[in-house]
């Protein structure tokens, strides 16, 4: 009688049955002088700060691809719930697809609830999702809102570790940008001193590192109201064209 | 935590002949009984029609591929992880309520993990989420590799005589 195999995925999730695949076509493809295609990163500025009434988040708009520029405008400051945003960096989609999980999970629980959620509750979600996947999920998230208790701030690294603070940097442009905030800080700054203050690093950030560039999003958050501005600041604009006739004329 | 470690110990050791199932327990030691996801009729290898390997369906075969991991993850995300997750949520239910409490929920859990479809069918297992409260939380589980629309399935017939036995 033949052999036969009854197949089934007992449950999803991750597949691993590419991986050795892919370590051997890498190996192969290095023989051969190519090179196995690049995830999208976001080398990247994004920080945030408590200020008095509320957080406000920065972020810069440029995506990369190895050496280039993949995006010129991308979105970094990702929705997780009313209340509370996130600043991404590190592999996109990585970002992306946690902070669509989180968001959901968030909303599922204060349904559950009935009540509004807390950023603590949305950290916890992300630490316990990112130690779970020891540190293969390449996203480091600046997590801000405010909830009952006030306005928090947390910054989360890949491994799942997180940090309580009153300002915090991320991603490749972080040093910059807090050279910038730990020179002009104070506790219990007014919304526009903030927001001043985020806006500068952010530009260091863009100007120093070349894996930031393009536009400065910011997003203000306050216990009443959520202010999402993109573009905040066109730092680096691109030249306009001119025709030959007007260029004559110059 | 090494005091509850033998009391839990007996459950999951139950909780793994009772998978039998659905994948290979016959050891649960060994690494290449936690990394073969198919059921294969005992005495016959390598899979497929007439004792040829199948290409197709199982890829290029290696001795090494079918005992080593190839991914750091995959052997914690293919078995440990939930194991673990329910002994750590059991353990603290005994510590806070009382050895009631996780007999009470792991006899309820056998009692939804045996309402099945037919053995070629992917069931809802709507009882067992609601018991885990699974239902309210969204992971990448629900998200890639949804089993209800994979693209391969046993064969029915087959499959209904090698639970029945009459295989």
């Amino acid at each position: 009688m033949a052999t036969l195999t009854a197949v089934r995925p007992a449950f999803g999730g991750f597949s691993f049955d590419n991986c050795k695949r892919n370590a051997v076509l890498e190996v192969e493809a290095s023989k051969v002088g190519c090179s196995v295609p690049a995830a999208r990163k976001t080398g990247t500025t994004i920080c945030g700060v408590v200020f008095k009434d509320g957080v406000v988040l920065g972020a810069d708009t440029r995506a990369t691809e190895g050496m280039i520029v993949a995006d010129k405008n991308c979105s970094k400051i990702h929705y997780i719930s009313p209340n509370i945003y996130c600043c991404g960096a590190g592999t996109a989609a990585d970002t992306e697809m946690t902070t669509q999980l989180i968001s959901s999970n968030l909303e599922l629980h204060s349904l559950s609830t009935g009540r509004l959620p807390r950023v603590a509750t949305a950290n916890r979600m992300l630490k316990q999702m990112l130690f779970r996947y020891q540190g293969y999920i390449g996203a480091a998230l600046v997590l801000g809102g405010v909830d009952c208790n006030g306005p928090h701030l947390y910054s989360i690294y890949p491994h799942g570790s997180t940090d309580k603070l009153p300002y915090v940097t991320m991603g490749s442009g972080s040093l910059a940008a807090m050279a910038v905030f730990e020179d002009r800080y104070k506790p219990d700054m007014e919304e526009d001193a903030a927001k001043q203050l985020v806006r500068d690093a952010i530009a260091a950030g863009i100007f120093n590192d070349l894996g930031s560039g393009s536009n400065i999003d910011l997003c203000v958050i306050t216990k009443s109201k959520v202010n999402y501005i993109r573009p905040h600041d066109e730092a680096n604009k691109k030249g306009v064209r001119v025709t030959e006739l007007e260029a004559l004329k110059l | 935590m090494c005091r509850h470690q033998n009391e839990t110990l007996p459950d999951t050791a139950v909780y793994r002949k009772e998978r039998g199932t659905n994948e290979v327990t016959m050891n649960s030691r060994g690494l290449r009984s936690q990394l073969k996801d198919s059921v294969p009729v005992a005495g016959f290898s390598p899979q497929g029609a007439y004792g040829v390997q199948d290409s197709l369906r199982s890829g290029f075969t290696s001795v090494k591929n079918e005992l080593l991991p190839s991914h750091p993850l995959e052997l914690s995300e293919k078995n440990q992880f939930q194991l673990n997750q329910d002994k750590m949520n059991f353990s603290t239910l005994r510590n806070i309520q009382g050895l009631h409490a996780p007999l009470k929920l792991q006899m309820e859990y056998r009692a939804a993990r045996q309402i099945q479809r037919l053995p070629f069918l992917q069931s809802s297992n709507l009882a067992l989420d609601t018991l885990r409260n699974s239902d309210e939380s969204i992971g990448f589980e629900d998200v890639l590799n949804d089993p209800t629309q994979s693209e391969v399935m046993g064969e029915p017939h087959m499959m209904v005589e090698y639970k029945l036995g009459l295989l």
